[in-house]
């Protein structure tokens, strides 16, 4: 009887994930999503609750009183720290994978074992080197995003790395067989441990020669991977809920980090092995060339006289916290008649949708962010693109120049427009330690400075002596 | 244990995964990603009957941190989710509603 309800539970709880999922293709339901997914997660905490097998309630009553004292604040974050927030919510998904498993591995061994099937401990070895991995590896992703001193932001290479990932992956391999064989010898719980080290240390190692650039791939790949550790765990435990949901989550991750690299033109294996950081002394060796700077007054006359407006932005933007003065800006520009529209690059910020959600917070309707791919056929009837705090998604070496590491990634034509102002922070080539030829275009202009001063001083020219600020 | 049924519900679910992720509006991204990760988040359930099951302690406390981990991200990542949707409109004029 119990376990009709339950199961029953979970059914109902499978469905309202994938509502929850299916509402999110338009803003206009997809808050609906959100109480779909509560209503399918709080359906089966209480049924599994509910299990009559459940008999000390204290301390799931403490871990779970714990889990709101840490998520609350976690959910309120500043919107530019949000990749950090999800690296380290990947982080906490892959801990609860790994340390279920581990669990669920020592408890079996306890009671005899014998429930340790070859398909159940080849399920259980697969969801702790899953979850472990991403513990480590998300972990050191939130670091470099969060800018922890001790975490090297650049790439950091040797020699042999991959050769000595791979043999360290095939050591792990081969002793995950070897317990899934033999679960119960004598040397199996040490060595299960050996597995978990190596899962481990492998995640740290799996992301240290990554970028910042490459980040919006690398936390889909990690979102990814907690997914398929939750669905490993639903093998273990016969939990055809945990299989279903850990599935979406896995699809979720693989989607979008395959929308990431064709974004820039690299293939998987090239955005984890590829080790982007090798090609940059070799770029920056090019002749000096000349930046023709623009003060904020005469870039502020020649946004007045413009009929079309699109603003390109980048990481930079969300460094500066310029979400709210380019809602300014664009409020002028509006107010004077001009068309304003945001030109979204899909790799643009530090994960997907990153530009996205810190416009949508500076209260800009998102009927006028514009993807990629629409905006470019209009580009060249643009009177002023403006790049902020923008770099390598704008940077025409992508069309142009086959020795460029960014050769063939699809970028914003910037360059088509009939004049373009670009802020930058410093004279520096941008993450990717590339140089941009757009900036040193016949019709482009430099505004050198903090993006959010910048704009705020454009502002403040159109507002001119209206009083308004 | 009849492990096909498990597996089969495993590959229909990562088709209807795929189905439904593709459709997903390209703004919505970030969202997309921390419900994704609130949902898989699912492996509460794992935690709660190894915690609360008549078990060893030792297990019973690698529950008990398995079941803080994923409350944290099922609460943390509904509420940033929904923080996040609510920004998403279509006119801002005369709505002062700022969250």
């Amino acid at each position: 009887m119990m376990y009709g309800v339950s199961q029953f539970g979970y059914l109902v709880a499978s469905v309202l994930f994938i509502f929850a999922l299916h509402w999110m293709n338009t803003p206009a339901t997809a808050r609906r999503g959100v109480f779909a997914g509560i209503g399918g997660t709080g359906l089966a905490v209480l049924v599994t609750w509910a299990d009559p097998s459940v008999i000390h309630h204290v301390w799931i009553i403490l871990a779970i009183v714990a889990g709101f004292v840490v998520g609350v604040p976690l959910s309120r974050v500043p919107l530019t720290a949000v990749p950090q927030r999800t690296a380290l919510s990947h982080a906490f998904g892959g801990a609860a994978a790994g340390l279920v498993g581990t669990a669920e591995y020592y408890l079996q061994l306890s009671e005899g074992g014998e429930h340790l099937s070859p398909f159940r401990m080849a399920a259980l070895i697969a969801e702790i080197i899953l979850g472990y991995l991403t513990l480590t590896g998300s972990l050191m992703a939130a670091g470099k995003l969060q800018e922890i001193k001790w975490i090297p932001q650049r790439p950091v290479i040797y020699r042999f790395q991959n050769v000595g990932n791979l043999l360290l992956a095939a050591i792990a391999v081969a002793i995950a067989v070897a317990v899934t064989a033999s679960p119960t010898a004598p040397w199996a719980p040490a060595l299960f441990a050996v597995v978990i080290l190596l899962a481990l240390l492998f995640g740290v190692l799996l992301i240290i020669p990554i970028g910042g650039a490459d980040m919006p791939t690398v936390i889909a790949i990690l979102n990814s991977y907690a997914g398929l550790s939750a669905v490993a765990m639903g093998f273990v435990l016969d939990n055809k809920l945990l299989i279903t949901a850990g599935a979406l989550d896995g699809s979720s991750g693989l989607i979008l980090a395959i929308i990431m690299c064709k974004a820039m033109n690299r293939s998987f294996t090239n955005v984890l092995f590829g080790a982007f950081g090798q090609v940059k002394q070799a770029a920056a060796t090019g002749e000096e060339k000349v930046y023709k700077p623009e003060t904020a007054e005469g870039a502020a006359q020649v946004l007045e006289q413009a009929n079309f407006v699109v603003v390109i932005p980048g990481y930079g933007m969300a460094v500066a916290q310029a979400q709210h003065k380019v809602r300014e800006l664009y409020d002028q520009l509006k107010k004077r008649g001009v068309t304003v529209k945001f030109a979204i690059h899909p790799v643009a910020g530090r994960m997907p949708g990153h530009m996205n959600v810190l416009l949508a917070e500076a209260d800009i309707p998102y009927t006028d962010l514009v993807e990629m791919d629409e905006i470019n056929p209009d580009m060249p009837q643009v009177d002023v693109a403006l790049v902020v705090g923008a770099n390598d998604v704008v940077n025409p070496a992508a069309r142009s120049d086959k020795t460029s590491p960014i050769y063939g990634m699809p970028i914003i034509n910037a360059d088509k427009a009939r004049s373009v102002f670009a802020i930058k922070r410093s004279k520096n080539s941008g993450f990717a330690g590339i140089d941009n030829e757009l900036y040193f275009a016949d019709r482009t202009w430099m505004l050198f400075g903090d993006a959010k001063n910048v704009i705020g001083d454009l502002v403040k020219q159109l507002a001119g002596g209206s009083g308004m600020h | 244990m009849d492990f096909w049924p498990t597996l089969y519900v495993f590959v229909l679910a990562t088709f209807i995964g795929l189905g439904v992720i593709r459709r997903v509006s390209r703004l919505l991204h970030t969202p997309l990603m921390s419900l994704t990760n609130a949902i898989s988040a699912i492996a509460v359930v794992g935690a709660i009957l190894i915690t609360g099951g008549d078990y060893p302690l030792r297990i019973r406390v690698l529950g008990a941190i398995a079941l803080f981990a994923s409350m944290t991200n099922i609460v943390s990542g509904f509420l940033i989710t929904d923080r996040m949707l609510k920004m998403f409109k279509t006119d801002t004029r005369g709505d002062g509603n700022r969250a």
